[in-house]
């Protein structure tokens, strides 16, 4: 455990304290990619691109490589990256918002093409840095800023199921998971899955993180855990939805 | 595998479209990123033929955004990688491209102009203008060369190439949809034969040795939190922009001394410009010609210079005042005698409409 206190090699230190709102699951996410990168000692081939969106705050984040690109337009630049040099492992880090809405089409495509790169969305069932608007992954009866009397499936559709819907279209070798900030443990062993999979160059790799956003949810610590381990898990399942070996971990 | 694609000049017959597929061999072109859009899909039909006989490579994106992200990340990578497109696709295009600008990457875009606003035809027009030369949410740091012959598309291709690298900003090279579709006489020759030295690429990201460790690093962005920061940032690329602007700017001009008349234009319409010179001259009438070839940056100063000698002028163009916003910007504050203009926006321009014109208003 005091292992775990510790913050990643991988980190850059003169851009910590880090800039992310206290209770915000980001700073989870990249202290577990943090690890990895220190476990797979992946440092020197690593490309980290960063959405707009609150992904942005990390455009400093690590001592890896990293750019800083528009709002869903990070795989893009990463397949980009990929393509001229194989050697590279291009990261798109973005929210659920540049993943699903903005950005989907490059999801889809990336993920139709097999680009052997690697996304992750943090989905934390709003637009985070624009103020707490709807997002493809609200939940139904969610109050947002644009969803005041909250999220009617009816006549905004239900809540997108990122890792469902790539894992229906990605090919073989292509790998795909839903993990949680509320279980470390799971999301490590995902992550380095993730990133194995790229080392390997097998295919796409695709995790979405389940983080949380109390800001804008406007909760307390326990409202917004129970908001993650509730609401957004009985909506969200983790597990792995897609593996090289197809050896699933549900 | 030859590392010269081009090994001797050569005399060949083809498309403006196979012209930019070679030049951007000859020019050391890694990758091209692109989506297909008329008319300049044969940039991409004969890239990828001759892309593996050269070792070089491609993507066929799901849209021009895409392309245009692509690009970038081909470019931090370092290699020279490029695209083409037309019309609505370089609408897309203005998302990264403004993107380039801040972050000071070298893509190299093709522009096939065609008919616009919207889908428009997919023919012939000079309506890009405004967005390849100001396009995008910024201060249009980009450089943009329009081209009026084959030869020039085989020319300035390899050069847009060389000054995206050597000054690392965004380079545009804008031609219509008749230098893409038609076939005229070019001479294909190998940059470094003529003196010319190839650019070297270099990666931005992914470099030798362990970030942290061997080198900072490389965080590159361009999002700022406050307003001063941006500012900061700002000041510096604009300071480079101007400095890059005098060494880089190029127009042309013939019979200005005497003239009584100057005739304006750019691109392919300048050939009909310069016919109608020559057959007016014949029969004594004094005409003059100016045409820019970077028409960003412009040739501002060398536009008020002709304007000192002569300011009764004959501005034409297949668009409704596009060339002619930036020629008056040119002009502020420098008195004109007569202002006379031809705007046919999504059609060509012909020598004997011009002589015909010239003689009817004298
Ligand atoms: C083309 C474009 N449209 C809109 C925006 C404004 N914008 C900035 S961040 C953001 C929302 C990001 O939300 P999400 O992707 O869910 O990430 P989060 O902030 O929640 O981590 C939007 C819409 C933009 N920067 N660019
Ligand atoms: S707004 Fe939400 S997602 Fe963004 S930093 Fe704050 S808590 Fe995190």
């Amino acid at each position: 455990m005091a292992e775990r206190l510790a913050m990643p090699k991988s980190w850059h230190l003169e851009s910590k304290p880090h800039k992310f709102c206290p209770g915000c699951g980001h700073g989870i996410v990249l202290k577990i990619l943090g690890e990895v990168i220190d476990e797979l000692e992946i440092q020197d081939r690593m490309v980290f691109g960063v959405d707009i969106g609150c992904s942005l705050l990390a455009w400093d984040f690590f001592d890896v490589d990293t750019v800083q690109t528009h709002h869903g337009r990070t795989n893009p630049v990463m397949v980009g990256l990929k393509r001229a040099n194989p050697e590279l492992l291009p990261i798109a880090y973005m929210g659920d918002g540049g993943g699903y809405a903005i950005g989907s089409q490059h999801l889809v495509n990336s993920a139709f093409r097999n680009e052997k790169i690697m996304a992750i969305v943090v989905n934390n069932c709003n637009y985070g840095m624009t103020g707490g608007q709807m997002s493809p992954t609200t939940l139904p009866g969610q109050k947002t800023e644009t969803s005041p009397y909250g999220r009617d499936p009816k006549e905004t559709g239900n809540p997108t199921l990122g890792p469902e819907m790539v894992a229906a279209i990605a090919s073989p070798g292509a790998y795909v998971a839903r993990a949680t900030v509320s279980n470390t443990k799971q999301l490590k062993r995902f992550m380095k899955k993730a990133v194995e999979n790229q080392i390997a160059g097998n295919g796409f790799s695709f995790l979405e993180v389940i983080s949380s956003c109390p800001t804008n949810w406007r909760t307390n610590a326990k409202q917004t855990w129970a908001f993650m381990e509730e609401d957004m898990a009985n909506y969200f399942k983790t597990g792995e939805l897609r593996t090289p070996d197809e050896n699933k971990e549900g | 595998m030859t590392d010269k694609p081009v090994q001797e000049e050569k005399r060949v017959f083809m498309t403006g479209n196979e012209v930019v597929a070679w030049a951007a061999v000859a020019a050391g072109a890694d990758i091209m990123y692109g989506y297909p859009i008329t008319p300049q899909n044969e940039v991409m039909h004969y890239w990828t033929r001759l892309a593996p006989k050269f070792d070089k490579k491609f993507l066929q994106t799901e849209d021009e955004l895409s392309a245009g992200f692509a690009t970038i990340g081909g470019a931090l990578a370092g290699r020279k990688s490029f695209s083409a497109t037309a019309g609505p696709g370089t609408t897309l295009f203005q998302e990264p491209v403004s993107m380039a600008e801040m972050m000071r990457i070298p893509m190299v875009v093709v522009v096939q102009q065609r008919g616009g606003p919207s889908t428009a035809t997919v023919i012939y027009s000079q309506q890009e203008v405004n967005m390849v030369t100001f396009g995008g949410n910024g201060e249009g740091w980009r450089v943009v060369y329009s081209t009026a012959t084959h030869q020039e598309v085989y020319d300035y291709t390899i050069k847009s190439f060389n000054v995206a690298w050597k000054y690392r900003f965004p380079v545009f090279l804008l031609g219509d949809g008749y230098q893409a579709k038609m076939r005229e006489p070019v001479t294909m020759y190998n940059p470094e034969d003529r003196g010319i030295e190839l650019v070297e690429a270099e990666a931005t990201l992914g470099q030798e040795g362990v970030p942290g460790k061997d080198r900072p690093a490389r965080h590159i962005r361009n999002a700022y939190s406050v307003e001063e920061e941006l500012y900061e940032a700002s000041m510096p690329i604009q300071e480079e922009w101007e400095k890059m602007a005098e060494e880089i700017t190029e127009w042309e001009e013939e019979n200005i001394e005497d003239a009584d008349v100057v005739i304006i234009s750019h691109g392919v319409v300048s050939r009909a410009a310069i016919a109608a010179m020559n057959r007016l001259r014949e029969k004594g009438v004094k005409v003059g010609y100016f045409r820019p070839i970077t028409l960003r940056p412009f040739p501002n100063q060398q536009l008020r210079e002709v304007a000192k000698k002569c300011s009764n002028f004959l501005l034409v163009e297949s668009a409704l005042g596009q060339l002619a916003r930036l020629v008056k910007d040119a002009l502020f504050n420098i008195p004109v005698e007569n202002f006379d203009t031809i705007y046919k926006p999504g059609v060509g321009i012909t020598a004997e409409e011009l002589v015909e014109h010239i003689q009817k208003t004298r």
